[in-house]
């Protein structure tokens, strides 16, 4: 798939950058709000929502903003998003407002919104950035209604507002309460986890998939990350350095050692020489940071 | 060849004491409080502690399958099953102890990494994980041969208890907690042998104690404490699992606030919350904090300290 093609932004957060499987963002609502399931899809439509529109706009506008009050304006525009779903919501589908309480203005710091903001939409043009809101708005939809569905059957036994556990079935209240998301969140990730390990073990190329990230970046060799990916850059660049340095300290043992038996007009043409081969090497670096 | 000395490295003494030595130390302890609960609540009971014991040593076997590493012979698993079981009402339904079972071997002790590795006493948390996921089933006290609330329940309600029944455990409660002989006989089982000290027990004790003068509301009357201590899990929790060598802090001083620790929040729960019991929840509380407590209590290496060369 082409890099920051739609296709490839709507798989990146859905699943390989899954922000509440993978990048764990948006713990708050996603450990209170998930209930039920109905609770889990309408609170991660609703941030699917504000996400798109709120990518959409920072995208077009990322020329105009400048870039100290970068962080201000977004909330600007993310809270105008969030108050106009608001009072839909309140509008047309006040059962849910009501279930779900604070957690809608709380959309406004939801972490997901504003990081997509600031690592995406504030660098990449409206289309990409419209779908990367899609993509990962619907992936965090997907996680919510998971850990929602969880809950409500052990938590009451039933799926969607409906019962579908026998009578004799006793439900678990703990899934329904706070420790229960806990264990649930923590549960689903595990087997994501698992699965990945297993593939890997197989042979296969399981990169595609993330991984819950431990944030032990010292340690982690995910090339997939963003954190380690910038240090990979730090490192290459470090690297050059140090290869540029070194072969001119070996060349200057080596011109000491010519200079004693050289005549001045062949130093005159080897100093050219070298002139050149710098500007040369000079131009491969530049090269070099435009790859990157 | 034989008489070639054997050279290896330290160390070259070994302690015979061993993880099952200990654990099968804590069953035999924890059999009279077993025994009276069967005598007190009838087959019932017995056949709870069959449960819970048979799922979480099934649970550590399985496990054990899965990672390949079987440490189901160091009879961890049965201790924590026999003090789950005996912190359940005898009335409790048999696939809801067998869940509490598998809920503190796989969650609390096997995901962490196995015994020693726990942040947490597994038995308790399963407790825990039942007293909120089953709130009525857990409270659930009436028997053939006990209708009323637990003495505590009763003591907390204002009502009269009777000490004489409370000491011998002719009362209504859970299967393991209701005897304060019985307990007492397997507390001294363990100090006899060794396996606990009185640092913790006794810290807790007497800090409850003390709580209780000040805050209790009842001043310094021997009736109400007596009964206070003689009532609900605290002896239990104070002797079998606070004194969890896993969860409890490993400096001697470290012991003691953890005691204290554990008597202050046994006393809010009990005094201030709205339940009559509060022992499970103070010690689970109490083994989350280890880790600070076990930080602020260092003891001082050989060398350093004394004041004179301190910077």
């Amino acid at each position: 798939m082409k890099e920051n093609s739609a296709l490839e932004r709507l798989y990146n957060g859905i699943a390989k950058e899954n922000p509440t499987f993978v990048l764990m963002l948006g713990m708050c609502p996603t450990l209170a709000v998930t209930t039920s399931a109905i609770n889990g899809l309408g609170m991660g439509l609703t941030t699917a929502v504000v996400l798109t529109l709120s990518n959409l706009i920072i995208s077009l506008l990322r020329k105009v903003i400048p870039d100290k009050v970068r962080i201000p304006a977004f909330i600007v525009i993310i809270a105008s998003f969030v108050t106009i779903v608001q009072l839909l919501l309140e509008g047309y589908l006040p059962d849910l407002n009501e279930a779900l309480g604070v957690y809608i203005p709380l959309i406004v710091v939801n972490c997901i919104i504003l990081g997509r903001a600031e690592a995406y939409a504030y660098t990449h043009g409206p289309v990409s950035s419209l779908f990367d809101g899609i993509g990962m708005g619907l992936g965090f939809t997907v996680a919510l209604t998971c850990i929602g569905m969880v809950r409500e059957l052990l938590g009451s036994g039933k799926l969607f507002g409906f019962s579908v556990m026998p009578d004799s079935f006793t439900p678990i209240l703990i899934f329904v309460l706070a420790p229960g998301a806990f264990f649930v969140l923590a549960m689903l990730t595990a087997i994501q986890n698992f699965v990945k390990i297993r593939g890997e073990k197989q042979g296969k190329d399981m990169s595609k998939i993330g991984s819950g990230c431990s944030h032990d970046c010292l340690h982690c060799m995910d090339g997939s990350c963003a954190d380690n990916q910038n240090e990979a850059l730090f490192e290459s660049a470090k690297e050059e350095e140090e290869t540029e340095v070194k072969p001119e300290t070996v060349r200057s043992r080596e011109a000491l050692k010519k200079q004693k038996k050289e005549t001045p007009e062949k130093k005159q043409k080897r100093r050219e020489e070298e002139r050149q081969e710098t500007e040369e090497s000079m131009e491969f670096i530049d090269l070099d940071e435009e790859d990157e | 060849m034989d008489d070639l000395l054997k050279v290896s490295s330290n160390p070259h003494i070994r302690s015979k004491v061993n993880t099952m030595g200990i654990m099968f130390a804590v069953v035999l302890a924890l059999l009279p409080a077993a025994g009276f609960g069967i005598y007190n609540f009838g087959i019932r009971a017995l056949f709870i502690i069959l449960v819970t014991v048979a799922s979480t040593v099934l649970t550590e076997f399985l496990f054990g399958l899965y990672k390949k590493k079987q440490t189901i012979g160091d009879l961890s698993a049965v201790v924590t099953g026999l003090l789950l079981a005996l912190n359940l009402p005898v009335s409790i339904p048999w696939w809801a102890a067998a869940m509490g079972g598998v809920f503190a071997i796989l969650i609390v002790k096997c995901l962490f990494g196995g015994l020693g590795q726990n942040f947490m006493n597994p038995a308790l948390a399963a407790r825990c994980f039942l007293l909120i996921s089953f709130p009525a089933l857990m409270r659930n006290f009436t028997t053939d041969a006990y209708t009323g609330a637990t003495p505590l329940a009763a003591l907390k309600a204002g009502e009269d208890v009777d000490i004489l029944h409370m000491v011998i455990g002719k009362t209504a409660g859970t299967i393991g907690e209701t005897s304060l002989i019985a307990i007492v006989i397997g507390a001294c089982i363990l100090l006899l042998l060794g396996i606990i000290d009185l640092r913790i027990p006794g810290s807790y004790i007497v800090t409850f104690v003390v709580f209780l003068i000040f805050f209790g509301g009842h001043g310094i009357n021997p009736a109400y404490l007596a009964a206070q201590l003689a009532g609900g899990g605290l002896m239990l929790g104070a002797f079998f699992m606070a004194t969890d060598y896993v969860t409890r802090p490993i400096t001697p001083k470290g012991q003691y606030l953890y005691g204290i620790v554990l008597g202050l929040l046994t006393g809010i729960f009990r005094v201030f919350g709205s339940n009559a019991e509060g022992v499970s929840y103070a010690i689970i509380l109490g083994n989350l904090l280890v880790p600070l407590i076990e930080k602020i209590t260092v003891p001082k290496a050989f060398g350093k300290g004394g004041g004179r060369y301190e910077k």
